[in-house]
């Protein structure tokens, strides 16, 4: 296992790149820490499948470096690198019993007979395909077939890394549970460093330490599932985590005050050197009704069993927000926002808020 | 609940059932008919049996020809097959060449088969056709009109150029239809280019070579107007293969009952020989889902 440190990484898929919109990946410079649990979460085109290739070898990024453990790995061969990976869709050898599937990488490597059969053992019994070990792969179901892919990761017990391109994509909903518990326990005995790539922020949230997000090809923010939800550095990151995504208002900044429409909301700190236009950020989470504030007019309300939905229109803007089951909705709403939920944004990125002197 | 029985769809059935039987059933009937039947002129016939059965399966003449057609079919698909999966390895998966390369492939099959035949007539004769002229000229004695084994060898080139294409196209249908995530396996894996070929490439090729198998069986099998048009069958009866020999026996000799018990036979070779082949590669594709 390795420590992965991407340093000013950027690639396009074109061969004479000139402007920034050329470029899949803009500018990469990360650090996969050794045994940590990534997550790599954006929508389709962000880049999170270039990013995970290039670690892997089967793409040579146009610029930056690629270290593993501090050495430099980039012009290596993605044989060389000693990395596994799992695809979006099963890839088994269909010739190939279970078995010999385990025994492919290894083969390939040169590694002794008897050498093979006690790592395959051990990764059979790990995987819980020991059962199936001398069926032939191609009439297996999705996940079973998914768990052999898996499997020939984890056999070569010195991998650098492990990385997963939505490896879940084809599984069933409740098969998709399992493994990916399976996949935490896994990685929880033998600490590999794993770096999964999805678009599925339950995924995600769920399978990672740390979430690494991104959009049109930069990284967004890295965070616990627990910061990206409180404090978005993005408002991509508001917009894409969270159901439904964060609630964003144009405002104006005047000192502790954000200036929106004619009302004026009071923020929970100063913002240094922001002036004038700005966004201000709150989760439906946060958004409270109730006799006082900013007036509302209910649009329609979403029913989701143990919470609900209410999208409210305020000053000919859209505005979301979740309320427990039994909680009424007034009939004339206003609306607040809680001050531990207030975040705002100056071009998109996020501004911290200085405690009010 | 009861099942309803809707007889209506036989309408839809029935043309085609009178279609086939116009240009299939009956025709192979009037032959099965021939077949146990010795015919004099004024429409005047005699059964016997299986007269004309045994004396073709007991006639030097039809084991010879069966003989040479089995070498044949057996060469050229020894020939077409590797060369046309090693073509289709080299050609390009994305880009502008691709297109080229199918154009490039597919004219020798757009070319008429007497053509075919025509043309390789032409150009192996060996006082003025290229490929003679250039045989000779750098020593060998070459002479496919006189030579039985010089005859052998301008009729299996002629059939691979003609032919190997279509194993080609075929062949690259089966490889650009692997997805990529496959060959990105493959190098995490660390597998050979011989072990991709072995396990990745042949695997999911195995379908539609069994097709050009059975085609190229098949169309080899029954082919008739390229050595009709090439060698006639000679030197002698070196290249007359069995359809070349059927025409001689039914439209030569207008030996009308020997020559329906032969098509028949022919037929019933070609059938078994295609069923027992398709039966054995098809054997283990019932299991599950690919």
């Amino acid at each position: 296992m390795a420590r992965i440190d991407l340093s000013a990484i950027r690639h396009s898929y074109m061969p004479r790149p000139s402007v920034e919109a050329d470029y899949a990946l803009k500018q990469v410079d990360h650090s996969f820490l050794d045994g940590g649990a990534y997550a790599l979460l954006g929508p389709s085109g962000c880049g999170k499948t270039t990013l995970l290739n290039i670690i892997s070898g089967l793409l040579h990024p146009s610029e930056g470096r690629l270290l593993f453990d501090g050495r430099d790995v980039t012009d290596l061969t993605t044989q060389e690198r000693n990395i596994a990976q799992v695809f979006q869709f099963p890839v088994v050898y269909d010739t190939m019993t279970v078995y010999e599937n385990l025994a492919f990488p290894l083969r390939n490597r040169g590694v002794p007979r008897d050498e093979i059969d006690r790592q395959v053992r051990e990764t059979l019994a790990l995987t819980d395909l020991a059962a199936v070990a001398q069926r032939r792969a191609r009439g297996l179901t999705a996940d079973l077939k998914q768990k052999i892919a898996l499997g020939r990761g984890l056999v070569r017990s010195d991998v650098n890394a492990i990385l997963f391109d939505e490896p879940l994509t084809v599984i069933d909903p409740h098969m998709k549970w399992q493994l990916r518990s399976e996949l935490r326990k896994l990685h929880r005995r033998f600490g590999f460093t794993m770096v999964y790539v999805t678009h599925d922020q339950t995924e995600a949230l769920t399978f990672a330490d740390t979430v690494v997000v991104m959009y049109e090809g930069e990284i967004v923010q890295i965070g616990t599932p627990d910061e990206l939800f409180e404090r978005p550095a993005h408002t991509f990151v508001g917009y894409f985590i969270g159901s439904p995504g964060m609630n964003l208002l144009p405002v104006e900044v005047e000192g502790v005050q954000a200036r929106f429409g004619a009302h004026a909301i009071a923020l929970p700190g100063a913002v240094r050197d922001v002036k004038g236009p700005a966004e201000l950020g709150v989760r439906p989470e946060y958004v409270r009704l109730g006799a006082a504030g900013l007036p509302a007019q209910v649009r329609r309300v979403e029913d989701l069993g143990r919470r609900k939905v209410v999208w409210l229109l305020v000053e000919g803007q859209e505005l979301a927000a979740v309320l427990g089951e039994d909680e009424g909705l007034p009939t004339e709403p206003r609306v607040t926002f809680a001050p531990e939920g207030i975040n705002l944004y100056v071009a998109s990125r996020r501004r911290a808020l200085e405690a009010a002197a | 609940m009861t099942k309803t029985w809707n007889n209506k769809a036989w309408f839809f059935v029935l043309p085609v059932l009178a279609l086939v039987a116009f240009n299939a059933l009956i025709p192979l009937m009037t032959v099965v008919n021939y077949s146990v039947q010795e015919s004099f002129g004024g429409n005047v016939f005699f059964f016997e049996g299986t007269k004309w059965y045994s004396q073709v399966l007991n006639s030097e003449r039809f084991r010879a020809a069966l003989g040479r057609q089995l070498i044949f079919t057996f060469t050229i698909l020894a020939i077409e097959v590797p060369l046309g999966v090693l073509i289709a390895l080299c050609m390009p998966r994305r880009g502008v060449w691709v297109s080229v390369c199918l154009v490039l492939m597919a004219l020798p099959l757009l070319i008429p088969w007497n053509v075919v035949g025509a043309i390789w007539n032409i150009f192996a004769l060996p006082d003025l056709g290229l490929l003679g002229r250039v045989l000779n000229g750098i020593g060998f004695d070459y002479n496919f009109t006189r030579q039985a084994g010089d005859a052998w060898f301008t009729l299996i080139v002629m059939d691979v150029w003609h032919w190997t294409s279509l194993v080609v196209l075929l062949a690259y249908a089966g490889l650009i239809s692997i997805p990529d995530a496959y060959y990105q396996a493959a190098k995490i894996d660390g597998a050979s280019r011989w072990a991709v070929f072995r396990h990745i490439q042949l695997p999911k090729m195995k379908r539609v070579l069994t097709i050009a198998i059975l085609l190229r069986f098949m169309d080899s099998f029954m082919i008739y107007t390229e050595p009709f048009v090439l060698t006639g069958g000679g030197p002698g009866n070196s290249t007359t293969v069995l359809s070349i020999d059927l025409v001689k026996i039914a439209l030569g000799q207008f030996d009308l009952g020997q020559a329906a018990a032969m098509s028949i036979i022919y037929f019933l070779i070609v059938l078994v020989f295609s069923w027992v082949f398709y039966t054995v590669m098809m054997r283990n594709e019932g299991e599950g889902q690919s």
